[in-house]
């Protein structure tokens, strides 16, 4: 057998959220000053929170991984931080090439019209001018935004949150990446649109090295995933091939 | 290529010895540690790779700022009319201090436009990082786009200052000469001295929360000492020289009196500090480079709460 290849190894990853504002007691100026009196070096006002405590695992070329646990477990900081968004307070994360988190949200503004979203999530992805021009009209037809008369020419704030979600799949999933992290949510819409967004899916699956899907529909993961990792309390708590795991996974929830 | 990794790990891992650790393995697969920061050559050429999002993020930002208004993008231009309005109410109405200044309106104007560039550079600068931890998060590009992309912007405001000023200078009796080309290397130098000081801001920002309210007050300050409603040179002139020098070499009131000195015939050059376009093209290089270098050094780190 073939060596397999690893493309992304995690080692001991530990991440911890520092949240300001979010003090003890109560957020007047009196109190804010005299905690700021009592108590020097550590601040009282910030609190932490341990996301990602030590997970360590090895994804290879070909594969396609499952996360599963319930909210809050950590899911979505693990697959930032295997995008390099969010720095480890230890532990490191090696990946071949720059692993893509699947979402343009963040880059976009409701003010605009959803043609110049269209350009700016584009480029924000890392798309070059000439790429997104080409690629305009297959988003445009992709999304269906135009299906009701011309909504592309208005802002984004004018558009349903269903028209609005799928404006930002179709810009998201314009790419191909080498390793690929889908986050449960993006397939939104009526059932025509989830259909074509779980083709393009799986098109860019199969154009992928490696995917990462984190999905609390089992049924999806057991489709599309061959492996899948559960996390618990931001640690790991199963890691195998997909059957295995949402069983056990299964048998805990259910005995909550 | 297959090959290549065998003999290797026959080389590294020979029969029977432990499972190679995680940093061995990605070492001979070639990994590299994800979120780790280029190295300056790279980081500029990453960064020149994005300049097309960096321009049309800045101007989608401006644009995006107006469009709940009905009147629209007309208050680019009305905004800073508005602003010189104000200050000509309260300065050449109300006080009727001229301290000394000829063409008292066209002087203000000027200071204060040009200081506001600054300002609102240094002031979008400390939330570039922290008030798009959103966007930090989501995507992967140089952050130095980010307060970059905000200098921009200002830029972008303060050209629509520039046709109100240009509009106000000749109405108060200044004739276009060919000294008004020198607003164009003028804007430049202040371009990226404001840019280095965004970066500057933007990293200090990222970890200081509290410096966003702090500035204002930095700022209104730096505009006092900046000659932005009275002429340095007047006031000073019987200082001690080391002062004269300190106040000479103030970034602010250095852009500020080049672009009176570009437009404005009765300020003169001897109203100017020493070295003048020296001191600016310093102030330019200094903070632009040094801005950016100190900035990428946290490149990583950015995106942490």
């Amino acid at each position: 057998m073939a060596e397999r290849i690893p493309t992304v190894i995690v080692d001991d990853l530990h991440i911890v959220y520092r949240v300001h504002g979010a003090g003890s007691g109560r957020g007047t100026a009196v109190n804010a000053l005299s905690r700021l009196v009592r108590r020097k070096g550590v601040n009282p006002n910030v609190r932490t929170v341990h996301a990602v405590r030590g997970v360590s695992f090895t994804a290879y070329r070909g594969e396609s991984i499952g996360l599963i646990g319930s909210n809050g477990s950590g899911k979505s900081t693990l697959l930032k931080a295997v995008a390099g968004l969010l720095p480890a307070e230890s532990g490191k994360v090696y990946t071949q090439g720059q692993p893509s988190l699947l979402g343009v949200n963040a880059a976009l503004m409701n003010d605009l019209t959803g043609e110049r979203n269209v350009m700016l999530g584009g480029l924000a992805m890392g798309m070059s001018q000439d790429e997104v021009r080409e690629r305009y009209d297959q988003i445009v037809d992709f999304s269906g935004i135009n299906e009701k008369g011309d909504f592309i020419s208005l802002p984004m704030r004018t558009y349903s949150s269903g028209m609005a979600a799928r404006l930002r799949f179709s810009i998201a999933a314009a790419r191909s990446h080498d390793v690929l992290m889908i986050d449960e949510a993006l397939a939104t819409g009526d059932n025509r649109f989830r259909k074509r967004s779980e083709a393009r899916i799986r098109e860019l699956r199969k154009e992928a090295g490696t995917v990462f899907l984190v999905s609390h529909n089992n049924k999806s993961i057991r489709d599309t995933c061959d492996r899948a990792i559960w996390l618990e309390h931001g640690t790991l708590r199963m890691d195998g091939p997909t059957d295995e795991v949402i069983k056990a996974y299964d048998a805990f929830t259910q005995a909550k | 290529m297959s090959l290549d990794i065998e003999s290797s790990s026959a080389a590294t891992a020979p029969p029977g010895a432990p499972a190679p650790s995680p940093a061995e393995l990605a070492a001979r697969h070639g990994l590299t540690v994800s979120g780790a920061r280029p190295g300056l050559g790279a980081y500029v050429r990453q960064l020149w790779g994005r300049r097309h999002f960096i321009t049309s993020y800045a101007t989608a930002r401006v644009s995006a700022q107006y469009t709940r208004a009905r009147l629209g993008q007309l208050w680019q231009v009305l905004t800073p009319l508005l602003n010189a309005a104000v200050y000509y109410l309260i300065f050449g109405l109300l006080l009727g201090t001229d301290r000394g200044v000829d063409n008292y309106i066209a002087f203000l104007v000027t200071g204060v436009f040009v200081y506001t560039f600054t300002q609102s550079s240094v002031m979008a600068g400390v939330r570039a990082i922290s008030g798009n931890l959103g966007l930090v998060r989501a995507l992967h590009f140089p952050r130095a786009s980010l307060p970059i992309a905000q200098t921009i912007m200002q830029l972008q405001q303060l050209l629509m200052s520039m046709l109100v000023l240009f509009v106000i200078v000749l109405m108060t009796g200044e004739l276009p000469g060919p000294s008004w080309l020198l607003v164009i290397p003028a804007l430049l130098l202040q371009s990226v001295f404001n840019a280095g000081l965004a970066l500057v801001m933007a990293r200090l920002g990222s970890k200081m929360t509290d410096l966003a309210q702090l500035m204002p007050f930095i700022l209104r300050t730096w505009m006092y000492a900046s000659g932005v409603m009275y002429s340095i040179s007047h006031v000073a002139a019987h200082a001690p020289q080391a002062v004269k020098i300190l106040l000479g070499l103030n970034p602010a009131a250095v852009y500020i009196d080049l672009m009176r000195f570009a437009l404005i015939d009765s300020f003169t050059s001897e109203q100017l500090p020493p070295h003048v376009w020296a001191v600016a093209l310093g102030w330019a290089v200094v903070m632009g480079v040094g801005g950016f270098v100190w900035f990428w050094k946290a490149e990583e780190r950015y995106g942490r709460g």
